[in-house]
């Protein structure tokens, strides 16, 4: 490629050779792990070469350089605008002199406590964070993000180290009651649920999500469950729900990470900051006040032709902007879902579900993974197996809890009732305390030693399943 | 091996425990009650989903038999005239298509040098180009495509709006979209795709149906109306074909499709008159 030294604003030369990159975009893409939505873009490095340049010369670029050179423009992202009018110079301080090689020295040192880590977290971007990310191994991923603890509460205290917990999903393709409470009956009986117990509606509507928000809330009730609920529909939709007297604990929104992005998803920050709002005033937690629940996942701009010629990770990650800004209970990134024209396989899935809660971690946010695949991605149950263990092993606060694996409103595959209970055993990993103390309030399981499910069913169950079966069961 | 022999309720001398709740699975298709081998998933049910996935990736990557779909569909009486179209997109191959949804949507040269030349040698106007694209289950196309259509032809026909069709397309490597560019290509009013939607693990063979009025390249999916899931264990060919005929010929009044025309054939309203009590509350 004979192209002029002037319009490069990087270069590296090795052995007489000079590898050229635009801007920091053009660098920060071609330093990222090979996946499909780079190339389908058109972003990715064109050699296995290049890649690994562009990554020798993202190290020596200072993390400062995040901050005078705006990856999407100022004047024309509210994002962007959030990222730099927030940041905060005191606490980048113990980090301004680093290059982002430097930084992934740094965060893999002793010097990076846990309260370290806290203490600079507001000095980071998303930018920042995925630079670092793109030049780390998966164990550096694992490792930096296990040392980032993220508590956050609402009716429990979820990401505490040593849990694990599960969004239990009870979906339906025709938003059956009767499908739903069957699934949410499974899930709890299977200690699934902790995280929140959380719907795609199939019908997504005003009137819908109000009588799926009030179902949930009965059985929150009558059981005494110490978790909440969460009706997956628009923000707008939530927000109207609140007006209208509907028992919302938690408001959903997927978010991505430009204005436009988020434009396309039909929502602004001031949406979601009137949606807090609505939501706090409901007052319905009680341990804890953070009442937001946002998904992610890298494509989402590229799907939606907003990415400002950025690679879908640095997309991603300011993503993470956006939900730290509101304090969220859960942020959960969805990442096989979105299809093999995104991600491949189960290793370009696998390598983007530790990125994404690495990033997220550093960045402050409860990070969960919906560890899934579609039927249209080169990956099945052991590609989940190993994402599921590893993430597990990097402290990730939430996984999905789903009757055998099988989404069958979504038609999609993610995480079991037993896939939790098995991290949880093989890990070590507890339920968040509250939720633990109720199952075994209701004799449904047991985690002294090793985690166990109680042979019985329940009592208090058991006269519900009389209810529906006539008292067959 | 015997179940039986293996199993119980509550007996820890049995490596499988079976949950009481297993008779949920008469109210959900959802994979509840499977029981547990210490706490993962028992033999009897691990196998079987497997079995599920590999009829998914199976239903993915066959290869459509264009040809013979071509010489059944030109002898049914209802066939419009002409031989059918044997077209290609742009994907060269299922891996190429699965990391190239541009790709997909497009027809290659020698499919669109057929469409333009048919056209150029034709005077006669379409309302309706039918177009049938394997997209994400080929498996779906084989099942579905006659049942659908025989129902479909006899709707429309009962329907006397008298729709002019071009002959049928058949797409190898398709996505929505390349309907598209077969109806600007023939310069049809308005066209009706036929597509192998992804496969579900219990649903290899679901067919989904586009409308488009005014088909061009370029355009979103807001300019569609979609009927999803149709299949035998889904929406019923005679249900489908109902509604299909039904916003063909709004769209045809109004001149429009996509978000702004509603499907009103009300058939698949949402019962909520019913009380949110369910069995877990009583």
């Amino acid at each position: 490629m004979p192209q002029k030294r002037s319009q490069f604003q990087f270069r590296h030369t090795l052995a007489g050779r000079t590898f050229g990159f635009v801007d920091l975009a053009d660098l920060m893409a071609k330093a990222t792990p090979a996946r499909s939505g780079d190339r389908l873009a058109g972003f990715a490095a064109e050699s296995a070469e290049e890649r690994a340049i562009a990554q020798m010369t993202l190290a020596d670029v200072p993390l400062s350089l995040f901050l005078q050179q705006a990856l999407v423009p100022y004047e024309d992202d509210e994002i962007t605008r959030l990222i730099l009018d927030d940041h905060d110079l005191t606490a980048f301080a113990p980090i301004a002199h680093l290059t982002v090689g430097g930084f992934r020295d740094w965060l893999l040192s002793d010097l990076a406590t846990s309260d370290v880590l806290t203490s600079i977290r507001a000095g980071v971007t998303p930018e920042m964070a995925a630079a670092v990310s793109k030049i780390m191994r998966n164990q550096d991923l694992i490792l930096v993000a296990k040392k980032c603890h993220i508590k956050t509460a609402f009716r429990n205290t979820i990401g505490l180290p040593g849990h694990l917990s599960t969004r239990l999903q009870p979906n339906h393709p025709t938003d059956d009651l009767t499908g739903i409470a069957a699934s949410m009956l499974d899930g709890l009986l299977y200690a699934n649920g902790d995280a929140v117990i959380g719907i795609n509606p199939a019908t997504d509507n005003v009137q819908q999500a109000t009588r799926l928000i009030k179902m949930m809330d009965e059985v929150i009730q009558h059981y005494e469950i110490p978790t909440q609920s969460c009706v997956l529909t628009h923000v707008t939709n939530t927000i109207e729900c609140i007006e209208q007297g509907a028992q919302v604990d938690l408001v959903f929104q997927s978010i991505g990470g430009t204005q436009a992005t988020n434009d396309s998803f039909g929502f602004n920050l001031a949406t979601l900051a009137e949606a807090q709002a609505a939501a706090l005033s409901l007052n319905r937690g009680t341990v804890g006040n953070n009442v937001m629940y946002f998904e992610t996942g890298q494509g989402s701009a590229l799907s939606a032709n907003a990415h400002h010629g950025l690679d879908q990770q640095t997309c991603e990650a300011r993503a993470y902007a956006v939900a730290r800004k509101f304090n969220p209970l859960l942020v959960n990134t969805v990442v096989g879902f979105i299809g093999p024209e995104y991600l491949y396989n189960g290793k370009e899935i696998t390598r983007a579900g530790l990125e994404d809660h690495f990033c997220g971690k550093l960045l402050g946010l409860p990070m969960g993974c919906d560890v899934c695949y579609t039927n249209h991605a080169e990956a099945d149950q052991n590609d989940m197996d190993n994402l599921l263990t590893l993430l597990g092993v990097a402290g990730c606060t939430f996984i999905m809890g789903i009757p055998g694996s099988d989404d069958i409103m979504l038609n999609y595959q993610t995480t079991s009732f037993h896939d939790a209970l098995y991290a949880r055993r093989a890990l070590g990993l507890k339920p968040a305390p509250e939720f633990e103390l109720w199952l075994e309030k209701m004799a449904i399981a047991s985690s002294r030693n090793t985690f166990s499910l109680n042979d019985a069913l329940p009592d208090a169950f058991h006269h519900s399943l009389n209810r529906l079966t006539g008292g067959h069961s | 091996m015997n179940e039986q022999k293996h199993t119980s309720v509550g007996n820890t001398d049995e490596p499988v425990t079976e949950n009481a709740w297993h008779t949920l699975n008469a109210f959900t298709d959802a994979r509840v009650g499977l029981g547990r081998s210490g706490v993962s998933v028992p033999t009897k049910h691990l196998l079987p989903f497997q079995l599920a996935h590999a009829q998914a990736i199976d239903a993915v990557h066959a290869q459509l038999n264009i040809n013979e779909l071509a010489h059944t569909l030109s002898e049914q009486p209802w066939a419009p005239a002409g031989k059918p179209f044997q077209l290609h997109s742009l994907a060269v191959d299922r891996a190429t298509y699965l990391q190239r949804p541009d790709y997909g949507r497009r027809l290659n040269n020698e499919s669109a040098h057929q469409l333009d030349a048919h056209r150029a040698n034709s005077t006669q106007a379409y309302d309706l180009a039918i177009v049938v694209v394997d997209g994400l289950s080929s498996l779906a196309i084989e099942q579905n495509t006659l049942p659908f259509l025989t129902e479909l032809f006899a709707s429309l026909d009962d329907s006397k709006q008298g729709w002019q069709l071009a002959p049928l397309c058949l797409v190898e490597q398709g996505r929505v979209a390349i309907g598209d560019d077969v109806c600007e290509r023939l310069n049809a009013q308005c066209v009706l795709v036929l597509i192998g939607e992804r496969p579900g693990l219990s649903s290899p063979d679901s067919l989904g149906l586009y409308l488009t009025w005014g088909g061009k390249v370029g355009l979103t999916d807001a300019y569609r109306n979609c009927i999803s899931n149709v299949r035998p264990a889904g929406m019923n060919y005679p249900d489908a074909a109902r509604k299909a005929t039904y916003l063909l010929n709004e769209a045809r009044t109004l001149k429009l499709s996509g978000v702004n025309l509603k499907d009103r054939s009300n058939d698949d309203a949402i019962d909520t008159s019913t009380s949110t009590n369910n069995f877990l509350v009583g």
